[in-house]
């Protein structure tokens, strides 16, 4: 097989091929490493681990060799910095871990390289997950593939997963492992024309990986199908005692429920997403999503979720405030870099005012503000009543209804500068996509066009808790009606 | 609700984070915007609401109270910034 050809495979077309010998683990990953170096100006990798890969592919060939090896043997992705990973520098993309290097591997990635997957490298996000462009990271911002009509400006590849999504759209890496607290699997699928899965919580473990906002984290994965998705969610999931949030009920297989039939489904369409100022290309991909799911048999209900508004101010008190606490174990003692100073308190705060980046510190401060001593109540408590009355708006919206459908972002990409100024307009990219956090509930974002400036648009299906399947199902549907085949020219080479 | 300077430096000091006196103004109303925002919530009546603290009802799991793992003092303060005979070195907190 040529050289251009193998970086072309989807991840399900690449364990075939492997499978029935048409190619080795080690030529795969050859190819994937050379992209991967071709593709350094997006910025998406930000430590390429290419001689274990190759250790791994080879491993793997034998394995292959012999009929044996896992649902992903072979296979070469790319991991979140946010995931620890044994041995290879993990640093959450914040000045603030230096070059901490995990003496232990996160469950997730554990569970896929027992499944046989190949470690390309680690994938740029925005720092400790905190945004929804890639601009926040200490190692600078990821460069989306995709770029505008004038094909001059550089776009973000959404946030905080930036660097998974640029390298699944740029065909770096078959997948890559991602994580979801507000939005950051979903909304850089979207802008990035990739497929972008958030399970349930609970579904997937999140031990081992550097944590946000407990609550609402949830690790999952991004790529190129709908079925490279399930294959993807099938390795990553399942239960761990080292997470106790981590839910003890058997894997699904998530393959073999693609290919579903719609009739007598019914798909809720929630009045209250169609917010003020909405675009009328955003309006037109929903009707056109709608269309697709009528025309494949489901029936179209009305839905209302009445607290949907209350999403976003709810998220950025509960997610800040268990960030603060969080982020308290980073103090220059036991990981990390240090600023000495005259005292231990002295030493805390030049070491994180120095290691931590501008939005780290402002979403800190936030969640200390919110916590402290007279405003408890009437924020943080008051946002645990609010996020029950939008967990609430969901359970009575099911029963009427399978899933949900949504637009996934307000907007496609766009310009790297152009919202750093502007966190509330920078947070409004998550409009569609916290309600799904705070309910726990899981997502998924599907290419389903493009804009006028050519760029991807997704839309969004929300589905019941561990409803993964009829989810996956839900959305093969709406790609094989878009039958989204636009790619970004390669500039980045 | 107004963020003023004092209370900026107040946080800084809750938060532990070393904030330079030329940001603590435009950091102040940078709080105060965001601050803004969340007070919406104050529409919303929540008497005789429930707060939500897991999105998952499950019961507290038990283990047995026993050592399973460990043993791993070296590993523990492999990254430590600064480190002594296996233990954390901080400055000095007792005179």
């Amino acid at each position: 097989m040529s050289a251009s050809k193998l970086t072309e495979l989807s991840l399900a077309e690449a364990r075939d091929g492997l499978r029935r010998k048409d190619f080795t683990s080690v030529e795969l990953t050859q190819e994937h490493i050379a992209a991967m170096e071709a593709g350094r100006k997006l910025n998406a990798v930000i430590l390429e681990t290419p001689a274990k890969a190759l250790d791994m592919a080879k491993t793997s060939d034998t394995k292959l060799s012999t009929g044996d090896g896992g649902a992903l043997e072979g296979l070469p992705i790319g991991v979140k910095d946010l995931f620890c990973t044994k041995g290879v520098r993990t640093t959450a993309c914040s000045k603030i871990l230096g070059d901490f290097t995990p003496p232990y591997e996160s469950t997730v990635t554990q569970n896929l390289w027992d499944a046989g997957a190949v470690h390309l490298g680690k994938l740029n996000n925005d720092e400790f997950a905190m945004g929804s462009s890639n601009e926040t990271s200490c190692f600078g911002p990821v460069n989306n593939p995709w770029r505008n009509k004038d094909k001059e400006t550089n776009l973000v590849p959404g946030g905080s997963s930036g660097g998974s999504s640029a390298s699944v759209a740029a065909h770096i890496g078959v997948a890559a492992t991602a994580t979801d607290t507000g939005g950051s699997i979903r909304q850089p699928a979207a802008f990035t024309g990739t497929v972008g899965l958030k399970p349930t919580y609970g579904r997937c473990s999140r031990w081992g990986i550097v944590a946000f906002a407990s609550s609402l984290d949830q690790a999952g994965p991004i790529t190129r199908t709908v079925r490279d998705s399930a294959i993807m969610l099938g390795a990553m999931a399942g239960h761990d005692a080292k997470d106790t949030t981590s839910i003890d009920a058997p894997v699904p297989d998530y393959e073999a429920a693609l290919g579903a039939d719609l009739k007598g489904k019914k798909v809720g369409i929630p009045k209250e997403y169609r917010i003020d100022g909405m675009s009328g290309e955003i309006e037109a991909l929903w009707q056109q999503g709608i269309d697709w799911l009528k025309d494949a048999g489901a029936e179209i209900v009305d839905v209302s979720l009445p607290h949907t508004k209350y999403a976003l101010p709810a998220y950025y008190i509960i997610a800040p405030a268990e960030a603060s606490s969080n982020l308290a174990r980073y103090d220059g003692v036991r990981y990390g870099t240090r600023l000495e100073g005259e005292n231990l308190i002295d030493m805390y705060e030049k070491t994180r005012g120095a290691g931590f980046g501008a939005e780290v510190r402002r979403r800190i401060m936030i969640g200390t503000y919110v916590l402290s001593a007279g405003y408890y109540d009437a924020y943080y408590l008051k946002a645990l009543k609010v996020r029950r009355l939008i967990s609430d708006d969901f359970k009575l919206a099911f029963e009427k209804c399978d899933v949900l459908l949504t637009p996934a972002t307000p907007s496609s990409a766009f310009a790297i500068g152009e919202n750093l100024d502007d966190p509330l307009a920078m947070y409004m990219n998550d409009v569609f996509t916290v309600t799904v956090n705070l309910a726990g509930l899981p997502g998924i974002s599907v290419p389903a066009g493009l804009d006028a400036q050519g760029l991807p648009l997704g839309l969004q299906l929300i589905g019941q808790p561990f409803g993964e399947e009829a989810l996956l199902g839900m959305a093969e549907k709406i790609e094989q009606a878009a039958g989204f085949d636009a790619r970004p020219d390669v500039w980045w080479e | 609700m107004s963020v003023d300077d004092k209370t900026v430096h107040r946080i800084a000091r809750l938060a532990r984070i070393a904030v330079p006196e030329e940001e603590i103004a435009s950091l102040g109303t940078e709080l105060n915007t965001i601050i803004g925002f969340i007070e919406q919530l104050s529409e919303v009546n929540t008497d005789d609401i429930l707060p939500m603290t897991a999105v998952v009802e499950t019961e507290i799991k038990r283990r047995e109270d026993a050592v399973t793992d460990g043993g791993y003092v070296h590993d523990v303060t492999a990254n430590a910034p600064a480190s002594d005979d296996d233990y954390f070195a901080v400055p000095k907190v007792v005179e």
